[in-house]
């Protein structure tokens, strides 16, 4: 369960559009999934985990939305290792300084 | 009375907040029937190259390097017939502030913002734009906000996303994230209506010319190195912005006869505003689900008329697979030691075949690069590709099925340019005229109209527009 103190930075969830109220092109999938956003921010307000709270963006805008994390972490990296790509650099070397093809 | 900021009641103000958000008076280049004047648009509200080039080097953008690619040339040359195997360059584009070509639409965007006192901008894009948009507010001291189509409904992004999301705050602009779908355009509408910031947007006159530089520049570059005008350049198609914009450049450079060739990556198959379908993707632009619909329906961006307008300038069209973008992408490391992509290798990927139709002494030239980070790189990729069900093999890419396979060649000689009928999709561009405009009749006006914008004769364009039914 995390928790904000007043001055975290947070980001806050909102629900834009709710499932079943999208737009008409949107496909059925799609359709039966919430409209979701995400805002990072400074917490105006104490809060704990999905309690609404008003956060002040980094462009000084107030929005209001429901407490998901603090201080969130870049979680891309950059993977795992891929086998299959040292396969085509062995290939590639071997085709281009490796003899004749 | 507060304003009713619903999804429709936005809907309804798009045109107000538009004009408030740009100051283009779009409606100045209007015709009487379908068309507009493209090209008076384009003197009126663009800028000259001179002026664009100042600009963008006093924000750290331009005069990139033009790199010989010596080793993918050779190996290019093993696969071609004897004579026949042209010079692949490429146009370092990374060496941009903000590491892609994005940053010249970018520069012209913020210094127009800048002039007309805006105080910040806005940019709805996930991809390298945001970042492009986000570097030039920083330098030019204004707010910035990214709106991104980032996540599904499990708040799962692409790799390739999340980077794109990190790097717009490390340059100190607001992200706004949202799950998958098209109504993000009206949550774009509502934070410029709420903010009173500039729209920059990637398909402005300024934003499209801004590219134009490009073209010039590398135009220039292959004169002064080679003594020749480049007889292919292509480039990786989406939005359309990259290619109108070079071609652009190559005409205003007096590079008339230089082929200009397009290439997407095929995602056939992939629905683009579908929940299950978005993570299924490897590779989040330059593909076939963004490039078809804006290649033969421009008029869909968030603009009421849109500067890029590809037919008007494509010579070819060729789509690639995924499988073969990666391949090439980890060949440019390993051979030419350059760290590139991955999603802007789609053109370096049909250079590589196109140079092997070529003769030896011509020159290709692949316009862009972009920045590698963590996300941005193959191994993320194919990791999230792996984790979302994507078998990744060795075989025949033409048996690869987006969303389900991502087939590496077994051979490089099997990477292949597959031809897209360019005819067919001028022939998609008219009935989507007869469509959206609900067309009975066509004026001598609308008919040279639509000759301009699919570069094609007469009698083309009245074959199509009779077997529509309408009168001439």
């Amino acid at each position: 369960m995390i928790s904000a103190k007043k001055g975290d930075w947070v980001q806050v969830e909102n629900i834009v559009l709710p499932a079943g109220h999208r737009a008409p092109q949107v496909p059925e999938d799609t359709q039966k999934c919430d409209l979701k956003m995400w805002v990072k921010g400074e917490a105006l307000q104490d809060a704990k985990e999905d309690e609404e709270l008003e956060v002040k963006t980094t462009t000084g805008r107030i929005v209001k939305g429901r407490l998901v994390e603090v201080n969130s972490r870049y979680v891309h990296d950059y993977g795992e290792f891929q086998p299959e790509l040292l396969k085509i650099e062995h290939q590639l070397k071997e085709i281009l300084f490796g003899g004749e093809k | 009375m507060a304003k009713d900021m619903s999804y429709e009641a936005l809907n309804a103000r798009k045109n107000e907040i538009m004009k408030a958000a740009m100051q283009i008076s779009y409606e100045d280049f209007e015709l009487a029937g379908i068309g507009f004047n493209y090209e008076k648009m384009m003197d009126e509200v663009g800028y000259s190259i001179e002026e664009m080039r100042k600009m963008q080097l006093e924000n750290a953008v331009g005069n990139t390097p033009l790199l010989e690619m010596r080793n993918l040339t050779a190996l290019a040359r093993k696969y071609a017939p004897a004579g026949k195997g042209a010079r692949i360059l490429v146009k370092d584009e990374a060496c941009n502030a903000s590491g892609s070509f994005k940053a010249r639409r970018a520069a012209i965007a913020v210094q127009q913002a800048k002039k007309l006192g805006y105080k910040g901008v806005i940019a709805a894009t996930s991809g390298n734009y945001g970042a492009a948009v986000a570097a030039q507010a920083a330098m030019n001291g204004l707010k910035c906000i990214v709106v991104q189509e980032c996540y599904d409904n499990d708040k799962i992004g692409q790799p390739e996303i999340l980077e794109k999301q990190r790097i717009c705050e490390a340059y100190g602009a607001e992200v706004v994230q949202l799950t998958v779908g098209p109504e993000l355009f009206t949550t774009f509408l509502g934070l410029l209506e709420e903010t009173g910031y500039f729209n920059a947007s990637l398909y402005t006159p300024f934003g499209i010319a801004g590219v134009e530089t490009l073209g010039y520049e590398l135009a220039e570059q292959c004169r002064q190195r080679y003594g020749k005008d480049p007889d292919v350049v292509v480039c990786t198609n989406a939005g359309g912005g990259n290619l109108t914009g070079t071609a652009r450049g190559l005409i205003k450079a007096d590079a008339t006869k230089t082929q200009v060739v397009g290439a997407s990556i095929d995602l056939k198959g992939l629905h683009m505003a579908s929940n299950g379908d978005f993570n299924k993707k490897s590779c989040t632009t330059g593909h076939t689900g963004f490039a078809i619909p804006f290649v033969t329906w421009p008029d869909r961006s968030d603009c009421p008329r849109n500067a890029a307008r590809t037919l008007r300038y494509m010579d070819r069209y060729v789509i690639v697979k995924q499988g073969e973008v990666f391949y090439i992408t980890q060949a440019l490391a390993v051979l030419e030691g350059y760290e590139r992509g991955p999603a802007g290798n789609t053109s370096l990927t049909a250079a590589f075949v196109l140079a092997q139709e070529m003769n030896e002494d011509e020159i290709i030239i692949v316009q862009e690069t972009e920045y590698t980070g963590a996300g941005k790189h193959t191994m993320p990729q194919l990791t999230f590709a792996k984790q979302n069900g994507v078998d990744v093999l060795f075989g025949d890419p033409d048996n690869e099925i987006p969303g389900k396979t991502l087939v590496f060649p077994e051979d490089p000689g099997m990477i292949k340019a597959r031809e897209y009928d360019l005819s067919k999709a001028k022939k998609s561009y008219i009935h989507n005229c007869v469509k959206n405009y609900d067309m009975a009749t066509a004026s001598e006006e609308d008919i040279n109209y639509i000759m301009d914008e699919i570069k094609e004769s007469r009698e083309f364009v009245l074959a199509e527009l009779k077997g529509a039914g309408i009168t001439i």
